[in-house]
C-alpha cells in the first residue's frame, strides 16, 4: 500500500490548490458576497457564460470525486442507498445526494451554498438527466435550465445540431440566467472571457502533447487529472487559469530541458519503462495506491481519454470569442463522452501511434456506462489496429467497495510482464522500441 | 374469425421468434421492402411504414437464447439486454435487416449503436436522439430533423421517397393500433381475468414484429373476444407494474406476479407501442410536424424524457388512481440506470399518495421466481388484509 507521507508537489500544484481553496471559500460566502450559485456538470460546461453573469459554479462530480479522495464517499453512498437508491447505479450521484443529506459540506470543510440555478448541461451522459431530476426535488423551487447536447451520432457536428443548441442557449439558458441574476446578457464580456479560454487551451495542449517526448515529462492521466482541473471547471476564461497554465507549461519546459520524467507523489520517476494510453476515468477512493502501482513499475500514461471529457482541445477545438454561442455549442458537442464509438476508437488509435505507446489499458468504471459500455469492443479494435498489448481492469469512481487493490495489482503486474516480454521479442526481431 | 386460442398461440410464437421469420417473409415478398429494427423504447414507426419498411421491435433475447459471445462484449455490471442483442447479431438472427435504430434511452443503448457501426451490422445504424427540449419550435424542429435523417437512410436503401400522404396513411393505421391496444387495457381494467397479463404481453409484443395492418386485425378480434366472459374473477389485488420498459422481464416473472394474487392492470412492458396517448393528426400537410407535436404533447411519462415540468412520479400516481390500482410494483432490470435512478423519487410520490409499493430487480433471463412470487404474494395479502 502507498506510503502515507506527504506527497511531493510542483509549484503549479500549489497554485491550483490555492485557486480551489479560494473558490470554495467564495462559495461558502456566496450569499454575503451577493453572488448567485449555479450547479452544473463538467462535460460540456458553460463556465464562461456563468462567469459572464458573475455567478459561481458548483460541479457535483467534482464534489463527489473530492469526497472519494477524502474517504468520505462510502458513508455518503450508504446514505443515498438507505433512501432507496440501488447498488447498481452511478456512485457519483449517490455520493452527491448523500453529501447533500449530510449538510453539503465541501472539500475544504466549508458548507456549499444552495443553488440559485440548476444548469443541466446534458452532455455525453444519460445519468446527468436523472441526477438533476433528483437535485430538483432536493431543492424544490430552484429553477432548472436544460441544455440538451445532441450526440455526435454521425461522427460530426452538423449545422442543425449547432442551431438547436444556440436556440436553447438563447431561449432557455440565457433568459433563466438573466432572471436569476437580474443582469442582462453581455456578449462582449462573454467573448472577453473566451479569449482567456483559448489562451489557456493553447497552453494545455502544449503540456499534454509534451508526453510525445521520450521520456515523457508528464503523466497524462494521474497528473493529468490535476492539469485539467482549472480548465475543466470554474476557472476557464479567467486570468488566473491563464497564469496557472503559463506556470505549468514553464515547469514542463524545464523538465524537458533537463530530460526529466514525470513528478509522482514520491518524487521524480527515474526510468520510463512503459508508455501507455489509458481509457476511462480513474478510481478516486484509492487514487494514490492506484497511481503507485504504475510508477513503481516505471509505467507512464502518455495519453488518456479521461482528460478529454472537458474538451478535446488537442484535436484543434478552441473557444472562439468571435462566435461565442456557436462556439460554446460546438464545445459541448465535442467533448470525449459525446463522441460516438468509432470516433473514440479512431482517437485512441491515433494516441497509441502518435505517442508511441507500448500498450493500451482500460480502467473500466462500474458507475459510468457512458465510458464503459462498449469498451471491450474498443479494446479489440485497438489491438487489431495497432498490435500493442491491451489490458483491462475494473474499479469504480467513488465506491470503495469496488476497488480491489490486490486484484488490480495482480492484473497490472501480469500486464506489465506481458509488455516486458513483448519488448524482448521486438528487440530480438530488431524492431526499435 | 380465428379462435381466441389460435390467436393467442400465434401471438406467443411471434413474440418470441428471435429469427423474425414473419418479418423476413414480408420483406421477401417485394424487393423494395425494408426491415428496420429498433430498440426500446419508442420510435415513430409511421415514417418507416411510409417508406415501405417494416419497423421491427428488438426487445432482447430474453430467456430464449443462451448468451455466449455477448458476454464477451460486456462487463458484468452492464444490463443484459445489449449482450443478448449482440449475440443475436453475431448469430445472424438479424441478417436481412436493412437498418437499426437505437433510441436515446441510456448510455448502453447509445453505445450499442456504435458497436453496430463498428461491426457494420445493417446498411445504416442510427442513434435516434430524443429532444429534451419540449418547445415545438426548438425541440420539435430537432425531432423533425432526426426523423428526416431516418428517411434519408431508408431512401438510400430502397429509393422510396416518402410523401406526406404515405405518412398520413401510416399515422391513421397506428392511431387504430394505439386505440385498440388502449381498448384492451380498458376492458382489462374492468375484467382483468378475461385476458391475463401474459397473454396481453404476447399480443402486444407480437405486434411489433408484424405489419401494423395484420396486428390491427388481430387486435380487433381480441377486443371482440374479450367482450365476452372468459375465465373467473379471483380475489386478487390490482397492481401497476412499472420500470420494465426496456430490458423485458421473463414471462415467468409476469406469471409469478399474477399467480401471487395480483392483477396487472397497467404496465410499461411494451411502452413504445403506447407512448403516444391518443390520436395523432392524420390529415396534416406536414405530417412530420404532426409526429413531432405528438411526441412533445402526447407522450406518456417515461424514464428517458426529462421531466422537471411534469414529474413522472406524480403521473404514475395519477395513472394508478385512474386504473383503480391497489398498489405499485417497481420491477426494474438490474443495472437499468433510467428505471433505478427514478425509483426513489417515484416511491416517495407513492408514499405521499398513500399507495403501497414493493420493488425487485430482474434480468431478462432470470430463471428463479420463487422469491418474487413470495414477495408479490405477501404484498397482495398485506393489501387484502390491512389496506
Amino acid at each position: 500500500m502507498a506510503d502515507p507521507k506527504e506527497a511531493i508537489k510542483e509549484k503549479s500544484m500549489v497554485i491550483q490548490k490555492d485557486m480551489l481553496a479560494k473558490q470554495f471559500h467564495d462559495l461558502s460566502k456566496a450569499k454575503e458576497l451577493g453572488k448567485k450559485v449555479v450547479y452544473t456538470f463538467v462535460p460540456g460546461n458553460l463556465t464562461e457564460l456563468i462567469l459572464s453573469f458573475d455567478m459561481l459554479p458548483v460541479y457535483p462530480e467534482i464534489n463527489a470525486l473530492q469526497s472519494g479522495m477524502r474517504k468520505k464517499s462510502a458513508a455518503y453512498i450508504r446514505e443515498a442507498e438507505k433512501m432507496g437508491h440501488s447498488e447498481d447505479v452511478c456512485t457519483y450521484v449517490k455520493c452527491d445526494v448523500g453529501m447533500m443529506l449530510n449538510g453539503n459540506i465541501g472539500p475544504t470543510g466549508e458548507q456549499l451554498p444552495k443553488p440559485d440555478l440548476l444548469l443541466l448541461s446534458y452532455t455525453g451522459c444519460f445519468t446527468f438527466l436523472k441526477w438533476f431530476e433528483n437535485l430538483e426535488r432536493l431543492y424544490p423551487g430552484v429553477p432548472v435550465a436544460m441544455l440538451h447536447t445532441p450526440y455526435q451520432e454521425d461522427g460530426k457536428i452538423t449545422k442543425d445540431q449547432t442551431d438547436y443548441m444556440v436556440k436553447q442557449l438563447n431561449e432557455e439558458v440565457i433568459p433563466k440566467m438573466e432572471k436569476v441574476t437580474g443582469k442582462k446578457f453581455d456578449p462582449a464580456k462573454l467573448s472577453k472571457l473566451m479569449e482567456n479560454s483559448a489562451k489557456a487551451e493553447d497552453l494545455l495542449v502544449k503540456i499534454l502533447e509534451s508526453a510525445k517526448r521520450k521520456p515523457s515529462p508528464i503523466d497524462a492521466y494521474f497528473a493529468g487529472v490535476y492539469y485539467i482541473g482549472p480548465i475543466f471547471t470554474a476557472f476557464r476564461g479567467t486570468e488566473s487559469a491563464v497564469e496557472y497554465y503559463t506556470e505549468l507549461w514553464s515547469e514542463v519546459q524545464e523538465r524537458i530541458k533537463l530530460g526529466l520524467g514525470p513528478v509522482t507523489p514520491e518524487g521524480e520517476l527515474k526510468e520510463e519503462k512503459y508508455r501507455l494510453v489509458m481509457e476511462g476515468p480513474p478510481n478516486w477512493t484509492n487514487f494514490r495506491e492506484f497511481w503507485k502501482i504504475f510508477y513503481d513499475m516505471g509505467a507512464v500514461i502518455v495519453a488518456s481519454t479521461y482528460t478529454k471529457v472537458g474538451g478535446v482541445y488537442d484535436q484543434g477545438f478552441r473557444h472562439d470569442p468571435k462566435n461565442p454561442l456557436e462556439s460554446l455549442s460546438r464545445y459541448c458537442m465535442g467533448v470525449y463522452t459525446n463522441l460516438n464509438l468509432p470516433q473514440r476508437v479512431d482517437l485512441i488509435e491515433k494516441y497509441v501511434k502518435e505517442y508511441k505507446a507500448d500498450g493500451f489499458l482500460i480502467n473500466s468504471i462500474k458507475s459510468c456506462n457512458s465510458f464503459s459500455a462498449g469498451q471491450l469492443m474498443i479494446m479489440r479494435q485497438i489491438e487489431q489496429r495497432t498490435g500493442v498489448p491491451v489490458g483491462f481492469i475494473e474499479s469504480d469512481l467513488v465506491d470503495p467497495r469496488y476497488f480491489s487493490y490486490a486484484n488490480i495489482k495482480n492484473r497490472l503486474e501480469s500486464y506489465f510482464q506481458m509488455l516486458e516480454q513483448r519488448k524482448i521479442i521486438l528487440k530480438q526481431e530488431g524492431v526499435a522500441v | 374469425m380465428k379462435s381466441f386460442e389460435a390467436i393467442l398461440k400465434e401471438c406467443e410464437g411471434l413474440a418470441f421468434d428471435l429469427n423474425f421469420a414473419r418479418a423476413k417473409k414480408w420483406k421477401a415478398e417485394d424487393k423494395k421492402r425494408i426491415l428496420v429494427g429498433y430498440l426500446p423504447i419508442y420510435v415513430p414507426r409511421e415514417i418507416i411504414h411510409a417508406a415501405n419498411g417494416l419497423p421491427v421491435g428488438i426487445m432482447g433475447a430474453g430467456d430464449r437464447k443462451q448468451i455466449i459471445k455477448g458476454d464477451a462484449y460486456y462487463q458484468s455490471y452492464i444490463c443484459h439486454l445489449p449482450r443478448g442483442i449482440i449475440e443475436m447479431a453475431l448469430d445472424k438472427n438479424l441478417d436481412d435487416f436493412d437498418g437499426f435504430m437505437f433510441p436515446a434511452i441510456c448510455d448502453c443503448v447509445r453505445n450499442l449503436s456504435g458497436m453496430f457501426k463498428l461491426s457494420k451490422k445493417g446498411k445504416f445504424q442510427r442513434y435516434f436522439d430524443y429532444p429534451q427540449n419540449f418547445d415545438v419550435l426548438i425541440g420539435g424542429t430537432f425531432y423533425i430533423q432526426e426523423m428526416e435523417k431516418i428517411l434519408e437512410d431508408m431512401q438510400a436503401v430502397n429509393g422510396v421517397k416518402v410523401t406526406p400522404e404515405a405518412i398520413n396513411k401510416a399515422i391513421k393505421l397506428y392511431n387504430t393500433n394505439r386505440r385498440l391496444i388502449e381498448e384492451i387495457y380498458n376492458i382489462r381494467q374492468q375484467y382483468p381475468w378475461r385476458l391475463s397479463a401474459v397473454e396481453t404481453y404476447h399480443i402486444l409484443r407480437a405486434g411489433i414484429t408484424i405489419p401494423v395492418e395484420e396486428h390491427n386485425e388481430m387486435l380487433e378480434q381480441v377486443v371482440e373476444h374479450i367482450q365476452r366472459e372468459r375465465g373467473e374473477p379471483m380475489d386478487n389485488i390490482r397492481v401497476v407494474v412499472t420500470g420494465s420498459f426496456c430490458e423485458q422481464p421473463p414471462i415467468g416473472l409476469i406469471k409469478s406476479i399474477e399467480m401471487a394474487g395480483c392483477y396487472i392492470v397497467e404496465d410499461d412492458f411494451m411502452l413504445g407501442s403506447r407512448q403516444i396517448q391518443g390520436d395523432i393528426n392524420d390529415n396534416s400537410k406536414n405530417p412530420l410536424e404532426a409526429l413531432a407535436d405528438a411526441y412533445i404533447h402526447q407522450s406518456t411519462f417515461t424514464s428517458c424524457f426529462y421531466d422537471v415540468e411534469n414529474p413522472r412520479g406524480k403521473r404514475l400516481v395519477k395513472l394508478a388512481k385512474e386504473r383503480n390500482a391497489d398498489g405499485i410494483i417497481f420491477s426494474a432490470a438490474s443495472f437499468c440506470d433510467p428505471a433505478l435512478l427514478d425509483r426513489p423519487q417515484m416511491q416517495q410520490e407513492c408514499d405521499a399518495a398513500g399507495i403501497p409499493h414493493i420493488n425487485f430487480q430482474y434480468h431478462e433471463n432470470t430463471g428463479q421466481f420463487k422469491v418474487i412470487k413470495e414477495q408479490a404474494g405477501t404484498f397482495s395479502d398485506s393489501i387484502k388484509l390491512w389496506a
